[in-house]
C-alpha cells in the first residue's frame, strides 16, 4: 500500500493508485501480441495490447548484505541514527538498530556513512540525447507535427549512452526518460532501471506505468510558427490541445460503445486504430500519467482548467519555474511539480526562476521535487537539493534533512507511479539504495556504493565495479568517469 | 574632524596610516588568504581607501569612521574571480535582443570588444555577487569567424565603471566548432589564425602595399597586435588532446604570444607537457561526459590531475552556463576536491588564478596588503553548497544581497489569493 507523509496531497496518493492498477490490468492482458482476444461466447471482442514492447529487466546476482551503523534517511521522512539495512532476495528485508547479521550475510561497516535510497530522475533524455551528442544520435523530439502522442521515448533510447554509467556513480538506480519539447505532444517517456542490457526492453521498470510528454509555451510555437505553421503563439498551443484532447474523447467513446455492443453479442465493426489516440486515450482512463514541461505559472493554471474540461488529471509538471507562485493551485489540482535548484535565464519563460522554488513550492503544500533534465546535473541530484534546501531555510522555511531526501527519492517515484516498488528503504521494497561516503547534503559526498534490486551495480573503491558502457571501449578514457 | 582611535589588542603596527581615513574591519572568522600565510584562524581583515592594510592580526590605526562585520566565526575569503563568463552581455538567451555575446553577421573579428555590448546592470550580476563572485572576465562568443574578439574584466558591483579593464584577452574557437567556422576542419582553423598572425605582424606595412590581409582586414589587424606581441593573451578555446599538444607547438612557434587553453576537457592527458610550456588552462571540473568526440576522455578526476603536473588551472562553469549560472562557481571547484584536488588548490582556482591569468595577480585574488578590498565573508566552507556569502564586499564597499530574484521571492513568500494584493512593492 502507498504511504503518504507530510504534506502529500491524498488526492496524488489516489492518482498513483489508480495509475499502478491500471497499469497491472494492462500487463495481464498482454500475452498475445495485436492477436485479437475472444470474450465468451462466439462474437471476437477485439483489443489490442497495450504492453507490446514489455520489460525484459532481471535483476543482477545479490546476495544477503546487512549493512550496518549508518545514519539512514529513507525517503519518506524519516531519519534513523546509527542503523542497519538487511537486504535480501533483493529487497529490504529489514530496517532497525542491532540487526542480526543472517548466516552468509556479507556485511558492510557502514559507521559514519549515509544511506538514502536510490536517486530517482523523474526528467532524463538519456538515451535520446546521448553522448556524444552528434547529429546521428538527435533521438528524442520527433520535429514533424505537433501532435506526435504516437512516438515513444523507448524507441529512441540508445542503451549504450556512457551518460547512465555517470548518472549511476552519481547514486541513479531509476530514471525516467521523456521525449522532448518541441511538440505540443511529444509522445510517451518511458521509466528505466539504471543498469546495462543490451536492449532498452532490458532496462525496462517492470510494470512502471506509462507517461505522456506534453509541453507549453515557447519550444512548440517557436518550433512550428518559424515554419508558417500552426501553433504559432500560446493561443495556437492551447487549441492544439484541446482539439486533439477532444478527438481522443470522441475516439474513447467509439471504442466504449464498441465493447458495449461486443460484449453484448452484437455484430459489430471495431474502431480504425489510431496510435496518437491510444496514447491519448490511456490518459483519459487514468493509465497513462502526464509529465508536462510548463514554466509560467499562468500557463500551468490555464492548462489545469484544461485538464478538468477533458477530465484527466496533470501528474506533474516538469520544470515549473514559477510553481512558486501557485503552489496552492497545484496543491488543489493535485499536480506536482519537478523542478531545477537554480537554472534559469535562458528564455522568457525561465526569466523569473528562484533559487527557494523548491522549498517554498513544497511549503505551500504542493508536491515538489527536484529533477535534472541534464546529463550533468543527474550525476548529483542530491546536491542540486542541498542548495535548494538550504535557499529555503535561508529564508525561514522549516524543512528537515529528511523531508528534503523525499525530493530525490519518494517525491519522483509517486509521480512516476512507482512509490509501492521504490523510491523509500521500507521493507518489502526494492533494495534500491546509495551508500554516501558523506551527508548526501555536502559538496564533498560521494556514492559509494550504489545497489539496484540489491545488487551492488558500482563500488568506488572498485575499478572493476563499474558499467562502461560500449561506447567507450577502446576509447581514450575508457571507465573514467 | 573626529578622530577616533581604534586599538586592538597586543598589535603591531605594520601599515601606520599617514592620514586618517574610513576603514572597514571585518573579523571574527577564518581567513583564507591565498598567500604563504595560508589560512588564518580568528583572523582580521582591514581595508581602507578601497585597499586592504592589514590581514591577520588585528592592528593599530586612527581613522575617521569604523565599520566593524563581525564574521560570527564563518569564513573570510578573497572574492570569487570566474575567469569565463558572458555576464552583461545576455539577459535572456534565447532573446537575441538582449544579447551582445556574438556577432554572427558582422565581417569584424579580432576587433571586436565586449566592452562596447558590456551591460554593468544586467541582473545576473547581482546573483553572481550576492553568491560571493566580486570579479570576471567577460567572454565574446564566436560569430562568423573563429576569431570571437576582445574580452573585458569587470567587477560585481554593478556601477558604470564596472568594467575596470577593457581589451585585456583575445579570444579564438579552435575546437570542432571552430573547424566548421573556418571552413569545415581543423586544418582550416590552423590556417586562418596562422594568417591572422601574419596579418597583424607585418601590421600596418603589409596594409599600404596590399590593402587587405590573408585572414583578416586592416582593423582586425590592428586589434589582433596586442595579442602577437604577448601583451594580451591568446585564449585558445579547444578540448581535444591532439588539438592541445598543437598549441604547445603553435606556442612554442610563437614565443611572444601567451597562450591560454579554454575548455581544456583531455587536458589532464597531457598535463606534464602543458606544465612544461607553462600553458595555463580554463577548466571545468563538472564535466565529465564523452559529450562530443573532442571530449572523449573527460573525467572529474582531471582537475586533481592538471594540479598535480603543475599546471596553472582556473575553474569554469560552462558545463552548467556562463550567463546565468556563473554563480555556480564554487560547486564546479567543490566537485574537483572530491574528486582529489586539494581544497587549497581548487580555492586557487576560482580566486588567484584566475585573477593571474589575465594580468592582475597582485591586487585581486589574495587577502595581503595592497591587494583590493575584495572580501566574502560566508556562512561555513565556501564550496560546501549549502554556504552562502552573508557579506560581499567590492573595493571596500559593502555590497547590496537584493537582486531581481530575492525581490520575487520576497513577493510570493506568502501566497495572495485573487482579489488581494498580489503586486504590493
Amino acid at each position: 500500500m502507498l504511504k503518504t507523509f507530510k504534506g502529500l496531497p491524498a488526492s496524488i496518493a489516489a492518482l498513483s493508485v489508480v495509475a499502478l492498477a491500471g497499469c497491472a490490468d494492462t500487463n495481464g492482458q498482454s500475452a498475445d501480441t495485436d492477436a485479437p482476444d475472444t470474450a465468451p461466447g462466439d462474437t471476437e471482442v477485439v483489443r489490442y495490447d497495450q504492453n507490446p514492447f514489455p520489460s525484459t529487466y532481471e535483476p543482477f546476482e545479490s546476495g544477503v548484505t546487512l549493512i550496518t551503523g549508518a545514519t539512514v534517511f529513507d525517503g519518506v521522512g524519516g531519519e534513523l541514527e546509527n542503523a542497519d539495512v538487511l537486504v535480501r532476495d533483493g529487497r529490504i528485508a529489514d530496517i532497525g538498530q542491532g540487526l542480526e547479521a543472517p548466516e552468509g550475510a556479507e556485511v558492510i561497516d557502514a559507521a559514519g556513512r549515509y544511506i538514502t535510497p536510490g536517486v530517482i530522475d523523474i526528467h532524463s533524455h538519456l538515451g535520446v540525447y546521448p553522448s556524444p551528442a552528434v547529429n546521428a544520435h538527435n533521438d528524442g523530439n520527433e520535429i514533424t507535427s505537433p501532435v506526435t502522442a504516437e512516438v515513444w521515448a523507448e524507441h529512441g533510447v540508445w542503451p549504450q549512452d556512457p551518460g547512465f554509467d555517470t548518472a549511476l556513480a552519481g547514486g541513479v538506480t531509476t530514471l525516467h526518460v521523456l521525449p522532448g519539447s518541441a511538440n505540443l505532444f511529444g509522445g510517451r517517456g518511458v521509466t528505466l532501471r539504471n543498469t546495462p542490457s543490451r536492449t532498452v526492453q532490458g532496462m525496462k521498470f517492470p510494470d512502471a506505468p506509462y507517461t505522456l510528454k506534453m509541453a507549453c509555451g515557447e519550444n512548440p510555437k517557436r518550433v512550428y510558427g518559424n515554419r508558417g505553421q500552426a501553433p504559432g503563439s500560446r493561443m495556437g498551443n492551447v487549441a492544439g490541445y484541446r482539439e486533439a484532447w477532444q478527438r481522443a474523447v470522441e475516439y474513447r467513446r467509439s471504442w466504449q460503445n464498441y465493447w458495449e455492443d461486443a460484449e453484448a453479442g452484437e455484430d459489430v465493426t471495431p474502431p480504425t486504430r489510431n496510435l496518437e489516440l491510444d496514447t491519448l486515450m490511456g490518459v483519459l482512463e487514468g493509465e497513462i500519467l502526464v509529465q508536462m514541461h510548463c514554466y509560467r505559472a499562468d500557463e500551468m493554471a490555464q492548462i489545469m482548467d484544461m485538464a478538468e474540461e477533458f477530465g484527466y488529471e496533470v501528474t506533474t509538471f516538469h520544470h515549473a519555474v514559477e510553481a512558486y507562485k501557485i503552489p496552492d493551485l497545484l496543491a488543489e489540482h493535485g499536480a506536482c511539480a519537478a523542478v531545477w535548484a537554480d537554472w534559469g535565464g535562458f528564455k522568457m519563460e525561465a526569466y523569473d526562476s528562484i533559487p527557494e522554488n523548491l522549498a517554498l513550492t513544497h511549503a505551500g503544500g504542493a508536491c515538489a521535487m527536484i529533477h535534472s533534465d541534464s546529463d550533468l546535473g543527474i550525476q548529483r541530484l542530491n546536491q542540486e537539493v542541498a542548495k535548494a534546501l538550504s535557499d529555503g531555510r535561508r529564508m525561514g522555511l522549516d524543512i528537515s534533512d529528511a523531508d528534503a531526501v523525499a525530493w530525490f527519492t519518494s517525491r519522483p517515484a509517486q509521480a512516476l507511479g512507482i512509490l509501492d516498488e521504490t523510491g523509500s528503504l521500507e521493507s518489502g521494497k526494492r533494495a534500491d539504495l546509495v551508500i554516501w561516503s558523506d551527508h548526501p547534503f555536502s559538496s564533498y559526498a560521494l556514492a559509494d556504493h550504489v545497489y539496484v534490486d540489491g545488487a551492488l551495480m558500482y563500488d568506488r573503491a572498485d575499478p572493476q565495479r563499474r558499467t562502461i558502457r560500449d561506447f567507450m571501449l577502446g576509447q581514450p578514457g575508457e571507465g573514467d568517469y | 574632524m573626529k578622530k577616533l582611535l581604534v586599538s586592538f589588542a597586543a598589535a603591531a603596527l605594520s601599515a601606520a596610516p599617514a592620514l586618517a581615513q574610513d576603514v572597514l574591519v571585518i573579523n571574527n572568522g577564518r581567513v583564507v588568504t591565498n598567500t604563504d600565510r595560508g589560512v588564518i584562524e580568528n583572523g582580521t581583515v582591514v581595508i581602507r581607501d578601497g585597499s586592504i592594510i592589514s590581514v591577520g592580526d588585528p592592528i593599530e590605526y586612527e581613522a575617521d569612521q569604523v565599520t566593524v562585520i563581525d564574521a560570527e566565526g564563518g569564513w573570510i575569503t578573497p572574492g570569487l574571480f570566474h575567469p569565463h563568463t558572458e555576464l552583461g552581455l545576455i539577459e535572456v538567451g534565447a532573446e537575441g535582443s538582449t544579447r551582445d555575446d556574438a556577432a554572427d553577421d558582422s565581417h569584424f573579428t579580432a576587433a571586436l570588444d565586449v566592452a562596447d555590448g558590456f551591460n554593468p546592470n544586467g541582473t545576473h550580476i547581482d546573483e553572481a555577487r550576492t553568491e560571493g563572485i566580486t570579479r570576471f572576465a567577460v567572454y565574446p562568443s564566436t560569430g562568423s569567424a573563429i576569431l570571437a574578439g576582445r574580452g573585458a574584466l569587470a567587477d560585481s558591483a554593478g556601477d558604470a565603471d564596472s568594467l575596470f579593464a577593457a581589451r585585456r584577452f583575445m579570444v579564438v574557437d579552435m575546437s570542432s566548432s571552430g573547424a566548421a567556422t573556418a571552413g569545415g576542419a581543423r586544418t582550416a582553423a590552423w590556417a586562418f589564425l596562422r594568417a591572422a598572425i601574419e596579418d597583424a605582424r607585418f601590421y600596418p606595412g603589409r596594409f599600404m602595399a596590399h590593402h587587405e590581409g590573408d585572414a583578416i582586414d586592416r582593423y582586425d589587424a590592428q586589434a589582433m597586435v596586442g595579442a602577437v606581441r604577448g601583451e594580451i593573451p591568446l585564449v585558445m578555446i579547444m578540448d581535444r588532446a591532439s588539438d592541445i599538444r598543437r598549441a604547445i607547438r603553435f606556442a612554442d612557434q610563437y614565443p611572444a604570444i601567451r597562450v591560454i587553453i579554454a575548455g581544456a576537457a583531455e587536458a589532464h592527458l597531457v598535463a606534464d607537457e602543458l606544465a612544461e610550456a607553462s600553458i595555463p588552462v580554463i577548466y571545468d571540473p563538472m564535466r565529465n561526459l564523452p559529450d562530443s568526440f573532442d571530449r572523449l576522455a573527460s573525467t572529474t578526476e582531471g582537475a586533481a590531475i592538471l594540479h598535480r603536473a603543475g599546471v596553472g588551472v582556473a575553474y569554469t562553469t560552462a558545463g552548467s552556463d556562463l550567463y546565468f549560472n556563473p554563480r555556480l562557481l564554487p560547486q564546479h571547484a567543490a566537485i574537483a576536491v572530491a574528486h582529489g584536488a586539494d581544497w587549497s588548490d581548487a580555492f586557487r582556482a576560482i580566486t588567484l588564478t584566475p585573477a593571474q591569468l589575465y594580468g592582475v595577480g597582485d591586487r585581486y585574488g589574495a587577502l595581503a596588503t595592497g591587494y583590493a578590498g575584495d572580501v566574502v565573508v560566508w556562512d561555513g566552507d565556501p564550496l560546501e553548497v549549502m554556504s552562502a556569502p552573508t557579506r560581499v564586499i567590492i573595493d571596500g564597499e559593502v555590497q547590496s544581497m537584493e537582486t531581481r530574484q530575492t525581490r520575487l521571492r520576497d513577493r510570493y513568500a506568502e501566497i495572495v489569493r485573487e482579489g488581494g494584493a498580489a503586486y504590493r512593492h
